[in-house]
């Protein structure tokens, strides 16, 4: 399968500590890998280097053949809009905005109409276990219905790539559960690329492959280890 | 836990008396649950008569005869394919492991690489269980929850090992064969 997105000896500090020391991760067309890794190993700002999120302050980032190190802060954000999706561990949802306008916000960020918009979120609810909840604010959801509509968010705008930083992270391990089916099915179903940085090997357990991060350092050893 | 192969293991560290021997074993993978002489003496001969350990020495001693025991060639292959193949990955398998990272601690092995594999191990598992999950019925899925749990309980183990690797190679090596 061909790489849609790629990390080659990337390096990143956070001015005298190094949080990237040279990653390199290969991710195929409509694969889901798991980023796993100890607490401060760099899985997360790895997923936000591939994201365009963060620059790299060496080696390259490629997302479907285009090198992210040569765009401007403005088209980086219009790849992260257009093209990618994101769900954290706490959905991050806008609290002024009803659930319903929370998942139309990325297509209202693209410049879709109001009504068109609200109608394709709207579809995700049925899908996701939502129904009912759409005029709801965030503060009136349960956890795991606030990460389902997250989730709703990150997918609604059909991303290529959909970046997951620890999505059941704030969840017991039933309601994680649900999300993680529903985020795999829906996933493959679109055929969408998924990033999922996790400490969780039971969540880890639902991607394709798993790949360790360690001081910085994408470690992926040999399948065999030689006696 | 494989009392032939651990003792092979020791034995790999540094050649040794049938005493010493089970001194090690109870130091190190005996905590609670000793190895008695018997069983210690008639492992020994069965890793001789398969040649997987020869005498060098027989030395008199207050009462019997000491042996002193070195690893064979084909006993230290055993050793090294042994060390470096994951555990199956089921449930409560922490002894067993355990005396891996240690023996292999002990014998400059790399016990990072053998976790690692260790996780692939048990991931490939578990990712084959939560396909069962996604697919059966309730019944199917408490009964994957259950081995899943486990399974997850033994990498938090691996994943701690990982983390005190140093401290614990540190640790053993101050105890001389």
């Amino acid at each position: 399968m061909t790489a849609i997105l790629s990390a080659t000896g990337v390096e990143l500090s956070f001015g005298a500590t190094p949080a990237l020391r040279g990653a390199d991760l290969s991710v195929a067309e409509g694969e889901i890998v798991a980023v796993m890794g100890p607490s401060g190993s760099g899985k997360s700002t790895l997923l936000h280097c591939l994201a365009g999120i963060l620059a790299p302050d060496a080696g390259e980032i490629t997302f479907d053949g285009v090198r992210l190190n040569d765009l401007s802060e403005n088209a980086r954000s219009e790849l992260r809009r257009d093209r990618f999706g994101f769900v954290f561990q706490f959905g991050q949802l806008v609290p002024e905005l009803t659930t319903v306008e929370n998942v139309a916000l990325p297509l209202l960020l693209a410049g879709v109409r109001r009504d068109a918009a609200i109608r394709r979120a709207r579809e995700w609810f049925g899908r996701l276990g939502l129904d009912g909840l759409e005029t709801r604010r965030s503060g009136e959801l349960s956890g795991g219905q606030a990460q389902r509509v997250a989730l709703a968010r990150g997918l609604v705008a059909g991303p290529r790539v959909l970046f997951a930083d620890e999505p059941t992270g704030a969840l017991d391990s039933l309601t994680g559960e649900q999300v993680m089916d529903l985020l795999v099915a829906t996933a493959r179903d679109q055929g969408t690329t998924v990033v999922l940085v996790t400490h969780e090997a039971r969540v880890a357990a639902y991607a394709d492959r798993e790949v360790m991060v360690r001081d910085g350092r994408v470690t992926t050893p040999a399948e065999a280890v030689a006696p | 836990m494989s009392v032939p192969l651990t003792l092979l293991g020791l034995l790999e560290r540094a050649p040794s008396h049938g005493y010493d021997l089970k001194r090690d074993y109870d130091t190190f993978f005996g905590v609670g649950r000793s190895l008695p002489f018997g069983q210690v003496y008639a492992t020994l001969s069965r890793l001789t008569r398969d040649g997987k350990v020869v005498m060098d020495e027989v030395s008199p001693g207050d009462g019997p005869e000491r042996k002193r025991y070195v690893i064979t060639e084909q006993g230290a292959t055993e050793v090294s394919t042994w060390l470096a193949e994951p555990v199956a990955p089921e449930p409560h398998l922490q002894s067993i492991l355990f005396t891996k990272v240690v023996l292999a601690l002990m014998l400059d092995r790399p016990a990072d690489a053998y976790l690692d594999g260790q996780r692939r191990s048990h991931l490939a598992r578990m990712r084959e269980l939560t396909t069962v999950k996604q697919s059966g019925g309730l019944i199917e899925k408490m009964l994957a929850d259950h081995a899943l749990f486990h399974l997850e309980a033994d990498l938090r183990w691996v994943d701690a090992t990982t983390a005190r690797l140093d401290a614990l190679r540190t640790e053993i090596r101050q105890v001389k064969p």
